[in-house]
């Protein structure tokens, strides 16, 4: 018996054949958006975000903070100055070599450090620097990671061995110890490539030096990535288009890259501040007399046991930056994939 | 099949609770199992089998999850036992089988290990003899060299055999019912002949009764006595194999018939689907959940349909039961668009199977 | 397995090879100033630097540079010319000081890491979870000089609890090696512990979900058994070889922190001390003898995950 066979099929709008509901939409959300959203809902890593960005802002005011507060410069010596505290006038560094701790006011408001400078002039104008030195580091990894990554992962063969196994050897040097090598040789006569000369007690040495360390850590997951994606149909898409490689980098790969970098660029900020501070703290890093985190509380450690709080306060600005940055990067991280496996060293 | 049921299911319901919003997973649900009986629970992916058949064995156990109605298994009842009452009867009164063998195992430990781990756990019994078992049980469901096979890890076999290492853990202690949740969705069309052929010899070497849970048809049409179909949380038809394939009394039923590609008709230009979507199980649509979609609904069906007999009873004991409305007599109309063909709405039709002669 | 560890061995070599050079070139090609006042450091007499430029072979091509450096880290020639040290002498001197604060250290952590993580884990969500995420959240932020820094001031110095610093070998007294070590250990620790426990509790929360737990559960398994034989196990597995790595990066890092704020005199603080006086000789051999050890981890470490997870072999 010959059966008609089926032909149409109710491929209009199932929705509106079923009698569907509108509400039953749902409106798709590109991921962007979604972890926009996932943000936006966790209050408590956007709570550290402002805190992080109201520290960034203090810093950056420093000058401010420094002409019209506190009267003086990040370099200037009160060692035989006296203060008012409470009506009573105090040596701002006793005979004994003991720095009044925290006054509370004006001047000298978080105390003096052993040379009398104020301590959180010094703060401030360290903030800076070492803020300044951690984004720099960070970004310097990610641009040096996106290159190397995607080459890599792109071209394979001899480039991607020649990259791999260029990272793996970085790999291999403790991260501190490689930033103190790198710090102590070009601490004398500074780096010069070609016509590029850098000085030796530039800022960009450390920028450099913190840059270049932590490459390998966010290169090889990028070159992981992109090894996936260069098989996915997008891209063979592209290419049938007869899109070249370059083309392809840029419009098809490096955008999905993007998460992951937003994802590590908080953890990246994290540890170069981390690593300027350790490099600056054994005198690798920024120098003294310059402020730096690193090297206020390297000071202050030296004279512990006399002025405790020259220890106590830097580091617990240190502490809360890197605790509001640490905070935020993982609300980042959960929002972006709320499984995500990024480990944050 | 006039023994008395071994497992008594009656209105079995689970939710779980969400950010967004309550999931009622399982709405209703009853039947019986009988001893060496195979019953196979059909329906689209998200319908709430896997659930139903997980929650079985506590395994769905969670603090987000709520439970009603029973599961009598003998003594126990299942649902409100304690922990410590299900992990004895875990593995060695119910087993399960379930669907990715290469996921399920643990990839590093050796499947001699994993399968004596159960033995051990329920048994007093030495390693060395807890090993001769496994290798024994490796024997019984067909995999080659069992003695050196045994200490090979997970990966170190094809899928159809790690789906036999499943079966054979499953076995280990005797159990009394069987669940496998689809066991065969993994495996190409010839390896799922040759595990339905293990069911089977199980099947009447253990007279253990099996709970397939499985959306493909003829693997049910291959093996289950009874057939509980399911649809967006509830069972919507329940009876024998014969009686679902042969006198179907639910128009979703008719629709997954009607989809069934048939090697004995000329190929049709597309198969033939149910047009809409299967409700999420946040937000059902009240009444009968196949309202929306069901191109025969009237007045009557915003009110729930009860699980209930409505039309003669053919075969067996057990009554035929369905969730539809309709009055029987328009149903057999309705399912039929021309003579022997059978589907959910029109230009859906399919032929109707002739029923064998004994095939009872 | 066994060809899997020849492999191994000769992919080390050939790093090993990699990093002798590269080290080489930081010291002796990056900078952009005479190497010989570099390594003269503080006393630059006209002689000394005569001296320096001939046994260094700074008057050679690079690549004799390069053997001459080689030959005087590896049998033992190395003199700093800040205060005329043998350095290899002085490094091994120092390195069971290093060692017994790395290992106990390591120890010490993973403890920590494994039940703080497995517990948050457990309790996800719930506030002890929160608590000791915030906890080791804090840990994380801590700089470990810092940290140790006031600990040594407070309860070494201040309120005697501890030894003020310092370092009293095992094989001296046991006990006092021990009294001694408590707080840097605990200084070292808080850093990774922080880490880790949050990357075992990821871990232990992706395991538990996985399909062969709830099979380890319908096989009738108590609670307690499914989390340790078959979660736990699983996630521990890439927690091996993140432990091997930080092992050797605490040798090469963390340790020179904590080593110099307690006066340890360890191979770190040695480091340290030739960075602040631009002592370059010590500063080479540490470099290259860390990255040694960094790869040489790596590569049992490698053999070891092998051992645990059978499918990496087949790579």
């Amino acid at each position: 018996m010959a059966v008609e066979p089926a032909t149409e099929l109710t491929f209009g709008d199932p929705g509106v054949l079923a009698g569907e509901d509108p509400r039953d939409r749902v409106a798709g959300l590109g991921p962007w958006r979604l972890a926009l959203r996932r943000l936006r809902r966790n209050k408590i890593a956007l709570a550290f975000a402002a805190l992080f960005v109201l520290i960034v802002l203090v810093c950056l005011a420093a000058p401010l903070y420094a002409d019209h507060i506190a009267h003086t410069d990040p370099f200037k010596n009160h060692l035989t100055d006296q203060i008012k505290i409470n009506g009573k006038l105090t040596d701002v560094v006793a005979p004994d070599g003991v720095p009044i701790g925290p006054t509370w006011q004006g001047r000298f408001l978080l105390g003096a450090d052993g040379n009398g400078r104020d301590i959180a002039v010094r703060l401030l104008y360290g903030g800076r620097t070492s803020l300044l030195i951690g984004a720099g580091a960070a970004i310097g990894t990610v641009l040096l990671s996106i290159l190397f990554g995607t080459l890599a992962g792109f071209f394979r063969g001899w480039a991607d061995t020649v990259i791999s196994r260029s990272l793996d050897i970085l790999w291999a040097f403790p991260p501190l110890l490689l930033g103190l090598a790198l710090g102590t040789a070009l601490a004398l006569g500074g780096l010069k490539i070609g016509p590029i000369s850098i000085a030796g007690d530039s800022k960009l040495i450390p920028i450099l030096i913190i840059a270049i360390v932590q490459v390998p850590y966010m290169a090889r997951p990028l070159r992981g990535q992109v090894l996936g994606l260069r098989e996915k149909e997008f891209v063979e898409a592209a290419r049938a288009q007869g899109a070249g490689p370059l083309q392809i980098m840029f419009s098809e790969i490096l955008p999905n890259l993007v998460s992951t970098i937003v994802v590590f660029f908080p953890l990246m900020v994290v540890n170069a501040i981390g690593l300027e501070a350790a490099l600056s703290f054994l005198g690798a890093g920024v120098r003294a007399p310059n402020p730096s985190w690193g090297t206020i509380l390297g000071e202050g450690i030296q004279r512990i046991v006399t002025a405790p709080h020259q220890t106590i306060v830097p580091g617990l600005m240190l502490v809360l930056t890197v605790l509001s940055l640490n905070v935020f990067g993982d609300g980042v991280r959960d929002a972006f994939d709320p499984r995500a496996k990024v480990r944050a060293r | 099949m006039t023994s008395p049921p071994i497992l008594e299911v009656r209105d079995l319901a689970v939710a779980f609770a969400t950010d967004d919003g309550t999931v009622q997973a399982v709405d209703g649900v009853s039947f019986d199992l009988r001893a060496g009986e195979v019953l196979a629970v059909v329906g689209e992916s998200g319908c709430g089998k896997s659930v139903t058949a997980m929650t079985l064995l506590g395994l769905t156990r969670s603090s987000n999850a709520r439970f009603s109605g029973t599961a009598t298994y003998g003594d126990t009842e299942l649902i409100a036992a304690s922990d410590e009452e299900m992990r004895r009867i875990r593995g060695a009164e119910i087993a399960m089988v379930f669907q990715d063998a290469m996921a399920a195992l643990n990839p590093v430990q050796r499947v001699g290990h994993q399968i004596a781990e159960q033995i051990q756990a329920h048994e007093e019994i030495s390693d060395a003899d807890a090993r001769d078992r496994s290798v024994g049980l490796l024997e019984r469901v067909g995999i080659p060299r069992a003695r050196e096979r045994i200490d090979a890890y997970p990966h170190e076999f094809s899928g159809g055999m790690r789906q036999r290492v499943m079966i054979a853990l499953a076995l280990s202690c005797d159990p009394r019912i069987l669940i496998a949740d689809e066991p065969t969705t993994a495996l190409d069309v010839t390896i799922q002949a040759q595990i339905l052929e293990r069911f089977r010899e199980l099947r009447e070497q253990t007279n253990a009764a099996l709970i397939l849970v499985t959306h493909d048809l003829g693997v049910v049409a291959d093996i289950a006595d009874r057939v509980a179909v399911m649809y967006a949380g509830r069972i919507v038809e329940y009876g024998t194999l014969d009686e679902i394939f042969y006198d179907p009394r639910h128009p979703y039923t008719w629709g997954l018939l009607g989809s069934i590609a048939r090697m004995d008709r000329p190929r049709p230009k597309r198969l033939p689907t149910i047009a809409g979507l299967p409700p999420s199980l946040a937000d059902r649509p009240a009444g009968c959940h196949l309202r929306p979609r069901c191109p025969h609904e009237f007045a009557e069906c915003t009110e729930v349909p009860p699980l209930e007999q409505r039309g003669p009873t053919v075969t067996g004991d057990a009554a035929h039961t369905d969730r539809c409305w309709l009055p029987y007599e328009r149903k057999v109309a309705l399912r039929e668009f021309q003579p022997g063909e059978i589907g959910l709405g029109a230009k859906t039709a399919v032929p109707l199977p002739q029923p064998q002669k004994g095939a009872a | 397995m066994g060809r899997f560890i020849v492999r191994r061995l000769i992919a080390m070599i050939a790093v090993l090879f990699a990093i002798s050079v590269v080290t080489f070139s930081i010291f002796n090609v990056i900078p952009n100033s005479d190497p010989a006042l570099r390594l003269a450091g503080r006393n630059q007499t006209p002689a000394q630097l005569d001296a320096i430029r001939r046994t260094w072979g700074f008057d050679k091509p690079v690549y004799v540079q390069y053997v001459k450096t080689m030959q005087k880290i590896f049998t033992g020639d190395l003199i700093s010319y800040a205060n005329q040290v043998d350095v290899d002498k002085e490094i091994i001197q120092d390195v069971p000081r290093t060692f017994s604060l790395a290992i106990g250290a390591a120890l010490m952590w993973m403890a920590f890491a494994v039940a703080i993580g497995l517990y948050t884990a457990v309790k996800a969500g719930r506030f002890a979870d929160r608590f000791l995420t915030v906890l080791a959240l804090i840990g994380i932020s801590m700089p470990v000089f810092w940290i140790g820094a006031l600990m040594n001031y407070y309860l070494g110095f201040k309120w005697k609890l501890f030894p003020n610093g310092g370092y009293v070998p095992l094989t001296e007294n046991p006990v006092d090696w021990l009294y001694h070590m408590i707080l840097p250990w605990t200084a070292l620790s808080l850093l990774f512990i922080g880490v880790y426990s949050r990357v075992l509790r990821s871990n232990v929360l992706d395991t538990i979900n996985d399909d062969y737990v709830r099979t380890a559960r319908a096989k009738g398994l108590s609670e307690r058994q499914v989390l340790l034989r078959h979660v736990l196990r699983n996630s521990l597995i890439p927690i091996v070889t993140l432990w091997g790595l930080d092992f050797a990066a605490v040798i090469g890092g963390g340790a020179i922190l904590t080593e110099t704020v307690f006066d340890l005199q360890g191979v770190g603080q040695y480091a340290a001390e030739s960075v602040g006086q631009l002592d370059i000789p010590p500063v080479l051999a540490i470099v290259m003898f860390g990255a040694f050890f960094v790869v040489l981890l790596n590569t049992v470490v490698d053999i070891v995950y092998a051992a645990l997870d059978p499918r990496i072999r087949l790579s």
